[in-house]
Order: structure tokens, then sequence, then C-alpha cells
């Protein structure tokens, strides 16, 4: 049964700021920005609570870099933001990737390009989300399709840093930040928290970005006697710079490396009625939640329509996509922007499949309706 | 202070990474001396190798923290501060010590360097003052001296200066004082009060870039340019009747040196460490 102390009826970014507390999130630096301040005003009032340090910094970028330091301080970290902001972040970001620092950053969606449309949807930072930091870099995006999977998103973002050192990006639109659902809460202790692999082993010789086994090197805490260096330059086994291009060549290898070693732990994808299916739909957030009440409406029809949704966007589950679109002649993408996860889809579908795409770019979202529509004329 | 060092013992090779060397610093660049004077304040505090967190940026500046053993954190440009920032709520049992430069905290850092002053965080920040971005072949800083040749002033400098130290006393920094290299004693001694101050403290040294700048405008070898710089100093009116230091944002023709602002104010992390507490106990009690 449902009662109040269990289940919470809350909006999507409330739902984001309290997985960040189950999660054991003990920082949180943000800056004001249309339609993820709900996250940092929450943040604001849960972690004084909670052991916890909240802050509102100068501009985004500082957000950014004292999400990084406090990090390096070895606490669970987090800021939220949305399309501009996002872009001001990148440069840190990138550090956090680069000297794989454990951080989880949330992009709640809106219009544009530039200042665009602050209170409207939109997905647009598909690409932003995996490339907007320069260089080759490592990278995990989770898209949630509801305010429960936000909230449980939320916490597996912070699982996903701590255990394998690579930021995490919770990326959803403004539709889900601000919808109102049921999300139930976890009992306490009811939950599998990951926490960074701090270094235990002799201070003496200690390597910290030593190329072990799961290729995730051991997180020196500052004041443990480690006295290690970090730097956002290209850096040997023990931290310090190097250009050298043997070495160069080898830390770059090792992170991406690392991602291809934990597929197991990092992949996640729904595939709603895919077996069979001459169509499916490819979707995420809230273009997903359209596509399942399209697929429900269609299958009562007799249309054989299914529903692939990654969960983890990127690394892109291509190998699930492979699996869900083999019986399938047509693969429709809706989504809010000119056509950006479609890139992606049709790099990983049979050249025989059909790739089409149904977009929307003028700040509203697409309709249900708008997809079996689609999806009617494609099989006339 | 009971736990002091005293000052003759003081030997810099225990507080360096000495597989690191040679360091990469052209010979004759005042960063060394400062790093030196730096290091001896830490040996005369007594402060633990292993709770000092050295975080700098981008630059030359940015680059001697690699050269001392305790934790470094080499950061982005301009940076350094809002990492700092996060690192010393995050840890408020380390030390906190942020290298930067001219162009890395009064340029692209600009913003962040005014925060902190104003909300009086516990960390030290010494940035190197040599007037010119020395790492990337010599341009225009905010503190080139007017009529100064750079690669981006190839007809002399034409920008008004910034006073870095009046800039951070009118933030509102709790402690700012400033330097030259060649008084390496007074540095010590100056950076020692400001790590021993409870707040935001913030150090102005005076650098010099003998390879690119002096070269560029014909200064000579580091010996005359930093006694060049001595004799633009006069001592600080700190402490005396009229000894506000603030009267304009850019570079007066003679500076003073010393400490030039040393006020107590509530330091961020215990003032938000204190909120806590009395939100937590309102909470308590219903
Ligand atoms: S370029 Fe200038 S500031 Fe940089 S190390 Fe050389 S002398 Fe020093």
């Amino acid at each position: 049964m449902q009662s109040k102390d269990t289940h919470k009826d809350i909006q999507g970014n409330h739902a984001c700021a309290l997985g960040a507390i189950a999660a054991g999130c003990k920082f949180f630096a943000g800056y004001p920005i249309t339609p993820s301040s709900e996250i940092a005003e929450r943040m604001s009032v849960e972690l004084p609570k909670n052991e916890g340090t909240f802050i509102q910094m100068e501009d985004e970028i500082a957000s950014m870099g004292a999400v990084v330091g406090a990090s390096m301080g070895g606490i669970k970290s987090m800021t939220a933001t949305s399309g501009p902001g996002f872009s001001l972040k990148q440069e840190n970001l990138g550090y956090a990737s680069g000297a794989e620092i454990p951080c989880v950053v949330v992009n709640v969606m809106r219009g544009g390009p530039s200042t665009g449309m602050p209170t409207r949807p939109a997905q647009g930072d598909i690409m932003q989300a995996r490339w907007g930091t320069h260089g080759d870099h490592e990278i995990i995006v989770l898209t949630p399709d509801s305010v429960p999977e936000i909230f449980s998103e939320t916490i597996r973002a912070f699982n996903l840093t701590e255990e394998l050192r690579v930021p995490v990006i919770v990326l959803y639109d403004e539709v889900l930040g601000h919808l109102v659902e049921t999300v139930e809460m976890p009992k306490e202790g009811s939950l599998d928290l990951k926490t960074r692999k701090f270094a235990q082993s002799p201070a003496e010789d200690f390597l910290p970005y030593k190329e072990t086994d799961d290729m995730v090197p051991e997180f020196p805490r500052p004041g443990d006697g480690y006295r290690t260096h970090t730097t956002g330059l290209t850096h040997q086994e023990n931290g310090f710079p190097t250009q050298d291009p043997k070495q160069v060549d080898r830390m770059i290898k090792r992170m991406s490396g690392k991602m291809d070693m934990h597929k197991d732990v990092y992949e996640s994808w729904e595939a709603l009625e895919c077996d069979d299916a001459d169509i499916v739909i490819c979707a995420i957030g809230i273009s997903a939640r359209a596509a399942r009440g399209a697929l429900k409406s269609l299958r009562a029809q007799g249309q054989k329509v299914g529903l692939f949704r990654p969960i983890t966007l990127w690394p892109f589950p291509e190998d699930a996509l492979k699996a869900a679109t083999k019986s399938a002649k047509t693969v429709l993408v809706p989504e809010l922007n000119a056509g950006q996860m479609i890139l992606e889809v049709e790099r990983h579908c049979d050249a025989s499949t059909n790739v089409v795409g149904l977009n929307r770019i003028d700040g509203e979202h697409i309709e249900p309706a708008e997809i079996e529509e689609k999806i009617k004329e494609l099989v006339k | 202070m009971d736990s002091s060092n005293s000052a003759d013992s003081f030997n810099i090779r225990d507080y360096l990474r000495l597989e690191m060397f040679p360091h990469f610093l052209c010979p004759g660049c005042g960063h060394g001396i400062a790093m030196r004077a730096l290091l001896w304040a830490v040996y005369e505090l007594d402060i633990d190798k292993d709770k000092i967190a050295i975080v700098s940026g981008i630059g030359c500046s940015g680059r001697i923290g690699a050269y001392v053993d305790a934790n470094t954190f080499h950061t982005t440009h301009g940076r350094p501060l809002a990492y700092a920032t996060g690192l010393a709520l995050a840890r408020p049992d380390l030390h906190v010590i942020v290298i930067t430069g001219d162009g890395d905290s009064l340029a692209i850092g600009g913003n962040h360097l005014i925060h902190a002053c104003r909300r009086n965080l516990n960390m030290t920040c010494m940035m190197l003052n040599n007037e010119v971005y020395g790492m990337t072949g010599g341009q225009a800083s905010p503190t080139t001296s007017e009529t100064r040749y750079t690669t981006t002033s190839q007809s002399g400098s034409i920008e008004p200066v910034f006073d870095a130290c009046a800039l951070a006393s009118a933030a509102g920094a709790s402690f700012v004082g400033r330097e030259v290299t060649v008084h390496t004693p007074n540095l010590k001694d100056l950076l020692r009060d400001a790590l021993d101050h409870n707040g935001f403290s913030f150090v102005e040294v005076l650098s010099d870039c003998t390879e690119v700048f002096g070269r560029k405008n014909n200064l000579g070898e580091s010996p005359e340019m930093i006694l060049s710089q001595k004799s633009k100093m006069r001592p600080s009116s700190y402490g005396s009747a009229n000894g506000n230091i603030v009267d304009e944002p850019f570079r007066p023709t003679t500076l003073p040196t010393g400490i030039l602002t040393h006020k107590e104010r509530a330091e961020y992390g215990d003032t938000y460490r204190a909120h806590v507490e009395k939100i937590s106990g309102s909470v308590k009690n219903g």
C-alpha cells in the first residue's frame, strides 16, 4: 500500500535532488538557470540536513570547478544546469574526464541554440552531452524517462561515477523536470551504494594512474599520506605531465579500454515488444513516453511495433540496438531536435533498414498521436 | 608560536619532489624564489605536508606546484580558486594554497578572485605577477605596465594596469599583502602571516619573467630586473592614521609592500557550519 512516508508526489527536479541525497552526495555547487533551478533549491535545503555542503557559486564555470575540487577532496559531488550553462561547464567537465575525478552533472534540456527557450523542452544536447568538451574523452550519459527513473538514475549516476571514475551526465528535458509523479522512497539502508576505491596500497612508489587489471586506478585521498599530483595535462602513471607519444597513447587508450571493459556495469536500455516488430521506435526521455502511448494503440490495432529506449545513452548501447532491430524493416527516431540520435541509430542499423526521423524543434513535445500517424504513413 | 620551526634549519629539499628536477623554469625566473619563500613559510609554521593542498591554474605560475611534495592539483586556466573553494569546503582539515598568475587570476579568472575575496573562505592565494603571459610566449596581461612591449602590444601597451591588491581589498579580502622576490625573508614573513590568517588571504608577489618579458623590453638579466622592481617599492602605510591603500583601481607609480589589509572577518566555512548547526537545532526542536 502506498503511504505518505514511502511515496512522494514530486516533480522530476526534486526527485533528482532526493536521488542525489539518497546516493550519498555531500556537495553541490550551482548557479541559477531555468529549467533546472529547483534542483539547486532543493539541494540547498537537503544538504545542510545531511552533513553536506551547498554553495551557490559566482557562475556556471565556478560551480563545475568547485564540484571537481570537492570531489578531489574525496566526497561525492554534483551540479545541475541547463543548455547555456552546460556549454560553460564543458572545460572543467573535460578536466574531470581527463584526470578521472568522479562527479555528476545534471542537464535539464531546454530549447536552443543560445538562450533559446528557457521554459520549453528540447532534446538538443544529445551530442553536446557526448562531445561538448574537447579531445578524445570518456563520459557516461543517462537518460531517464519518468520522475521515478530520474530518482533511480541519479543514484545510479553516483554509483557509476564512483565505481569507474568517469563523469556522469544525467540528461532529461524540461517536461520531465517539471512533471509530477509518484516516487517510492527506498528504505534506509536498502540501496546498494558504491564509493570510489580509495588508495590503500603503500604510499611509497604509489602510482595514482597505475594500469590495474580493472583499468580503474585507486583514488589517493588528500591527507592519507600519498601526496600525489593531479593535472589536466596528459600524464604518466605517476600523475606527472608527459608528452611522450607512447605514454600519451597509453593513457588515452587505458581510459577508453576502461569503458570497453565495463560495458556490463554501465549499459542499460529497455526493449519493449521488439522481437517480432516490423517497426521499432528508438527514443529517449519524454519522446519515449509518447512512443509508449503510440505503441499501445498500434499494437491494439494489430501493428507489429516495438520500442527501444537507451537508458544509458552514451556510450551508445549499439549491440542491444542491433538485437532489438533485427527483425525490423523500419526504425523511427522521434526526438526534440533536428536529428541527433538518429545519426547514431543509422550508424548501427543494417544498411537495408529504413531509418526515419520525426522531429520537433518548436519547443513543443511530440504527442503519441503524431508518432502513431507517422507509423501509419510508413506502413502504407 | 609553539609549533613553529626556527628559520636557520629550513632545508627546501625537505619540501620538494627532487625526482622532478631539473625544473622547467627559465634561468633567472622569479617564480622559483617565490616558491622558496612559500615553502619556508610552510616550514616555519610546521604545517604537515600531508595536509597541504596546492591548487594552481594554467601558466608558468601553475606549473610550480608540481615540484612541491604535497597534495598538488594543477587545474584549468583561471579556475584554481573555484576548485579550491570546493576542496576547502569539502575538506576543512586541509591547508589550501592557491598559486596563480596575473593572467590566470586577473583576466580569465577575475570573477572567481573577487568572489573568493567576498566570501572569505579560509585559503591563501599567492599571485605571481610578472606582467605577462610567459608560457604562451609573452602576450600582454592586465598588469602589463603601460608602454611595455609584448607580443600583443608590439608598439607598447596602451591599457591601464590593474592594482591587484587594491582590487582584492575592495572586494573584501580580509588579508592582503605585496612583496618583491628580492626581499625573500620579508616575502616569507608575509606568506607566513597569510597562511596563519583565518580567512581568505591574498598575496601579490612581483616576480620577473626574465626570458620573455625582460628580453622583449631590454630589462637586462634577472638581478637588474628584480633590483629595479625594488626601487619602485615603498613601505606600506598599513596601520598608520591614513592607512587606506585603496585609492584607485589602477597601479600607482610606486607600490606599497608588506601587509596592506588585515581585518578579522567571519570565515565562510565557520559561518556555514554554524548556520547548519542552527538549522539542525531548529529541526530537532520541532
Ligand atoms: S617564460 Fe617567463 S615566467 Fe615563464 S618560466 Fe620563463 S622566465 Fe619564468
